[in-house]
């Protein structure tokens, strides 16, 4: 029996290992300017992941293999350098390794969290709330009107509160439910919660960051590619979690421009 | 009393003699241990029931499921599942499985039964606080369940109830009125039972222990269990306050945790001024330990049973000792990677990540030990240490998904997704309940006198192993192509091609789920049809190994043992010929073995 | 809740083997009463489990506390709507009574002490010291509850701002733990005169007791500086 479950574990461990060898679930495609350094740190962590893994099944398997059976006048024997070698191999291999793999991956975060939004960066805000996203652009002011809590309607679809009998600013805010930008320019993205926690998920853009209600957190991003990308919800925010998401339209300047009109003369 | 005399000495709670007092309400131990596992037992069936109708959902989500309308006829109307009622008992499944079954079998269950004996005592200082941490954790369970039974049902925030969903009350949707409020008193009395258990456990490990049992002769288990009611003590003391607060804000419209300028269905929410990060701080600074407490009696079982099974001591106990107040003492310093993406200052978020990384060191030193115990050992395949051999199997699968999500760069990805399902359920859901059949498989002889059905044991091993590997292996795909956790249903465009895989997993978990009948049948026949068991089937060396089987109340007759060695004389070169010395034996090995 | 647990009936150990403090598995000493009925010998064992538990509970407890510390300085950065609050004035005279209360409690503790070893004949004299630590802690209480009325007076209830919200919570809280600190002095009260009670339970009470005072002091320099 011992050498059986010595034998399933290789297996299982061989199984497990093939769908990550061969590629076979993997996120999108990456379209962001800086999600080839998240790529590239899990793919360094996958290599140390599965050699760590496929090692430790494989060097277990094989001593209960070897080890299981034995006579009773068969001596116990030691592991050569007993536990002293062990440990070290952990503190000193396993340390470095760790060490090293969050050394690397602080570029990947710092260059999404510690760098500043461009000058010339497009503000669009997002507002999450029960079950969509809906997105605001300034307009051709440039400004976002104030938020008015107490005015949010979803019936006269007034979803962000706008007050533009009062405030100047709001007057040209165009809101959509989709959110289309330019491709290559970089976004500064404003999130806004409107009731409960949410989060801004698009795999394809290796961007997530939850919104917070009462705080306002910003990301910046710049899209390579055109194409439509799906924004999901990854905080539980009620039953409608499941389906609450949102496009993200990566259009050409021109494309962008012809779609911003179409917009302005909606709103 | 006080004199010293020759007299046996009088006990301090004198032989239970009305039913009552012998299986309700009783001041033994090892009947409190009983009762543990007994309400772990509900426990987990009806988690893993949860966890089936959840699985059928995902995998066929309009599928009518026969008999759900009765449990529910708003949260499945005609059999079939609403979003809501899916989330509902996603939330149920995780606090049960999590408080009712993680934290009591291996901790409270297995503790109280054998913690007292493997020191050397005739039970914990407190018995009366004993018994009240058994009833306190009881009704824990039944205020939780009734939950199940208000007319909006159960709170849909998930076990983590992250504010203000959790805290707004019955807007922000269905059971987030009474079912919250529910929820939230249940782990609010399950902090006070624990507590009390705590107490009972670290005094009986420092002023309980008998004559020759010194701190360094005490088996792994009770160093396992010392430390874990150290981590309770200071972990569900925190989450008390925090239950307490969400509770206010539901009830007494205080803000603690809703900050302003809320609106649900066009209303405006009158709370103003709290911190929604307030709670996931609070709650995760005893969630980790949490997750602590869950594996690290597991890790003690594990280790005394692959010791007697090994015939051979760890290579170094020591260092597994170490290494258990390691991760006992660094789960504290990690609880913000669950935090990553939170809106948390992102410094933060490196701080934490880099004691998180940490981590993985005393957590290899551990499985490294065990593994190079294993070389030259003389190693016996049974139940027990089948399923403890699981234990490392597992423990590793679900460790190595850790190096991922303790960097932020990566959980920018991973955050969220079946990647973090899948990480947590090998480690809690298989491995620590690998460590809670093994420790069953083990002293199940000593707890009835009935030996346990051999055959069916490896049956169940071979069908749980095999099958939970099916069901959590590829939850780690999943997640890494992107699927978001604690949906419904997946009719996002990119997550669409994933239900194939879910259907698959559906039907790997209904199988393995099946699989535990074994279990459940092998433990009542055996019970009252397995053949009498020995004092010392294992031929262990603690104290639990010297009493009868089943133990007599007072556990050592009156008469308290006297301890000679620690608990791993296993491999030594003995006089009478056996390959052992039990702790309480004057018998001097003429070979020591090997290991410190 | 300590229970007696006899010391062992084993076989004595060379000197060497002896047991670290603890271990002799007596979970504490004999009652008071020796079986010639005199309470005049208490033989001290080592340390019993109640005085390691009681520290564990005075630990947890801290960190409860510790929590509600953190949740206060996290809510008043959160948001801009902190009012400080005038603390009642009440609480002078509360915080009198459960200081005075220790030292009339540790005036108990001695002159049980000292009827124990003979000195002392009369067993009112203790047992009016502990009256005294328990019409005092009554008197905190009730003075706690007067500075919830005043509070209400002044229009703040538990929800009117966080700052009363935390008043009451970590007022009520700790007055919830000194209650049953309270019913712990009943029950050495009780067993002291049925000639029962032992030397760890007055220790544990008494430690818990003067913790409840301490714990106080903070609360109260904790509510001055932020509430």
């Amino acid at each position: 029996m011992a050498k059986l479950l010595a034998l399933t574990i290789i297996v299982i461990a061989i199984l497990s290992a093939i769908p990550v060898v061969m590629h076979t679930w993997e996120p999108p495609a990456d379209v962001s300017t800086h999600g080839h350094m998240i790529d590239a740190q899990m793919a360094d962590t996958m290599i140390e992941a599965g050699v760590s893994f496929l090692a430790a099944q494989i060097i277990l398997a094989f001593f209960i293999w070897k080890f299981s059976g034995s006579r009773p006048e068969d001596k116990v024997k030691t592991f050569p350098g007993g536990a002293k070698g062990l440990v070290l191999a952990a503190i000193v291999l396993v340390g470095a390794e760790v060490l090293a793999l969050g050394a690397f991956g602080t570029k990947a975060w710092a260059t999404v969290y510690f760098t500043p939004p461009a000058a010339d960066s497009m503000p669009i805000q997002v507002q999450a709330g029960q079950f969509a996203f809906y997105f605001r652009y300034p307009g051709p002011d440039g400004k976002f009107g104030q938020i008015h809590p107490e005015l949010i309607n979803e019936g006269t679809q007034n979803l962000f509160g706008l007050d533009p009998e009062h405030d100047v600013e709001s007057r040209d805010d165009v809101v959509t439910a989709e959110m289309a930008i330019p491709v290559n320019k970089e976004i500064h993205l404003l999130m806004h919660a409107k009731d409960v926690s949410h989060s801004f998920y698009v795999p394809a853009l290796r961007v997530h960051q939850d919104f917070v209600p009462g705080l306002d957190l910003s990301l910046h991003f710049t899209a390579t590619k055109v194409g439509k990308y799906e924004i999901v919800c990854s905080q539980l925010c009620g039953l409608g979690h499941y389906s609450m998401r949102a496009y993200l339209n990566v259009m050409s300047a021109q494309d962008f421009d012809d779609w911003m009109k179409k917009q302005q003369a909606a709103q | 009393m006080s004199q010293t005399s020759p007299a046996p000495a009088a006990t301090h709670h004198g032989p239970p003699t009305t039913f009552i007092s012998k299986h309700v309400f009783s001041l033994d131990h090892k009947v409190i241990g009983k009762q543990y596992y007994a309400l772990a037992f509900v426990a987990v069936i009806t988690g893993m029931v949860l966890s089936w109708l959840m699985r059928i959902h995902l995998g066929w989500t309009n599928a009518a499921i026969p008999g759900l309308q009765v449990l529910s006829p708003n949260g499945a109307p005609g059999g079939v599942m609403t979003p809501e009622y899916y989330l509902q008992l996603m939330t149920m499944h995780a606090t049960i499985m999590v408080f009712f079954v993680l934290t009591t079998a291996p901790f409270a269950a297995f503790g109280n039964y054998f913690l007292p004996i493997q020191v050397g005592a005739e039970d914990m200082p407190f018995p009366h606080f004993n018994m009240m941490s058994f009833w306190t954790t009881f009704t824990a369970f039944l205020v939780l369940i009734a939950a199940f039974f208000v007319s909006e049902g159960p709170p849909l925030a998930g076990w983590t109830a992250y504010a203000p969903l959790s805290a707004i009350g019955k807007a922000a949707g269905p059971g987030e009125g009474t079912g919250q409020v529910l929820w939230a008193a249940s782990i609010g009395i399950f902090c006070i039972g624990q507590l009390l258990g705590a107490l009972n456990f670290i005094s009986t490990v420092l002023d309980m222990r008998t004559k020759g049992m010194t701190l360094s002769r005490l088996p792994v288990t009770c160093w396992a269990w010392f430390i874990t009611s150290c981590m309770g003590l200071t972990a569900f003391a925190v989450l008390m306050p925090a239950t307490i607060l969400l509770i206010l804000d539901h009830v007494a419209g205080t803000s603690f945790f809703v900050p302003s300028g809320l609106v649900i269905n066009d209303q405006l929410i009158p709370h103003s001024g709290g911190s929604t990060l307030l709670w996931q701080h609070l709650f995760w600074f005893f969630g980790h330990p949490e997750v602590y407490i869950a594996i690290v009696p597991g890790m003690g079982i594990v280790t005394h049973v692959l010791i007697t099974n090994m015939r051979r001591p760890m290579l170094s106990i020591k260092a597994i000792l170490y290494s258990m107040w390691a991760l006992a003492f660094l789960s504290y310093m990690v609880y913000g990677h669950h935090m990553f993406v939170s809106g948390m200052n992102p410094f933060s978020s490196l701080a934490f990540s880099f004691p998180t990384l940490m981590i993985t060191i005393p957590s290899t030193v551990v499985v490294l030990i065990w593994i190079g115990s294993l070389y030259g050992s003389k190693l016996r395949i049974n139940s027990a240490s089948l399923f403890a051999l699981g234990f490392i199997s597992m423990f590793v699968s679900g460790g190595v998904s850790g190096f991922f999500l303790a960097q932020p760069s990566i959980d920018i990805m991973l955050h969220a997704t079946y990647f973090v399902v899948g990480h947590f359920h090998m480690v809690m859901g298989v491995a620590a309940m690998f460590g809670i059949f093994a420790g069953t498989y083990f002293w199940f002889p000593k707890m009835t006198g009935h030996m346990m059905n051999e055959t069916l044991g490896k049956v169940h091993f071979w069908l749980t192993f095999v099958g939970t590997y099916c069901i959590f292996m590829p939850f780690h795909y999943l997640g890494w192509a992107g699927n978001v956790r604690r949906y419904a249903a997946f009719s996002d465009d990119y997550m669409k091609p994933l239900v194939p895989l879910h259907q698959f997993i559906t039907i790997a978990a209904l199988f393995t789920g099946a699989a535990q009948l074994i279990f459940i049948y092998n433990l009542i026949h055996s019970r009252f049809k397995g053949p009498a068991a020995p004092a010392n089937p294992w031929e262990g060396t603690s104290l639990e190994w010297i009493m009868p089987s089943p133990p007599p109340w007072n556990n050592f007759g009156g008469k308290d043992p006297v301890v000679y060695h620690d608990a791993d004389q296993f491999g030594v070169k003995t006089a009478s010929g056996a390959d052992y010395i039990m702790q309480n034996s004057p018998e001097q090995a003429l070979e020591p073995s090997g290991g410190d | 809740m300590a229970t007696t647990i006899p010391p062992p009936q084993s076989e004595e150990l060379p000197e060497q083997d002896r047991p670290t403090p603890g271990g002799a598995g007596n979970g504490g000493l004999g009652t008071v009463v020796p079986a010639d009925g005199t309470m005049q010998v208490m033989q001290g064992y080592s340390p019993p489990a109640s005085s390691s538990a009681i520290w564990v509970f005075i630990a947890s407890i801290c960190m409860s506390f510790a929590a509600f510390t953190s949740a206060l300085i996290v809510r008043q950065g959160a948001a801009a709507d902190w009012r400080h609050v005038t603390l009642p004035s009440v609480l002078f005279f509360s915080t009198l009574m459960l200081l005075t209360s220790s030292f009339t409690l540790d005036a108990a503790r001695r002159r049980i002490a000292a009827y124990m070893n003979g000195a002392e004949k009369d067993a009112s004299v203790p047992r009016l010291w502990l009256y005294a630590t328990l019409g005092l802690g009554l008197l905190f209480v009730a003075g706690q509850y007067m500075a919830w009325l005043q509070l209400r007076s002044q229009g703040l209830y538990l929800a009117t701002n966080p700052n009363s919200s935390f008043f009451y919570v970590l007022t009520a809280i700790h007055a919830l733990h000194v209650t049953g600190g309270l019913g712990g002095l009943l029950r050495v009260i009780r067993r002291f005169g049925q000639s029962t009670l032992r030397r760890s339970t007055l220790t544990a009470t008494s430690y818990y007791w003067h913790f409840m005072a301490v714990l106080w002091i903070y609360l109260f320099a904790l509510l001055r500086a932020r509430i």
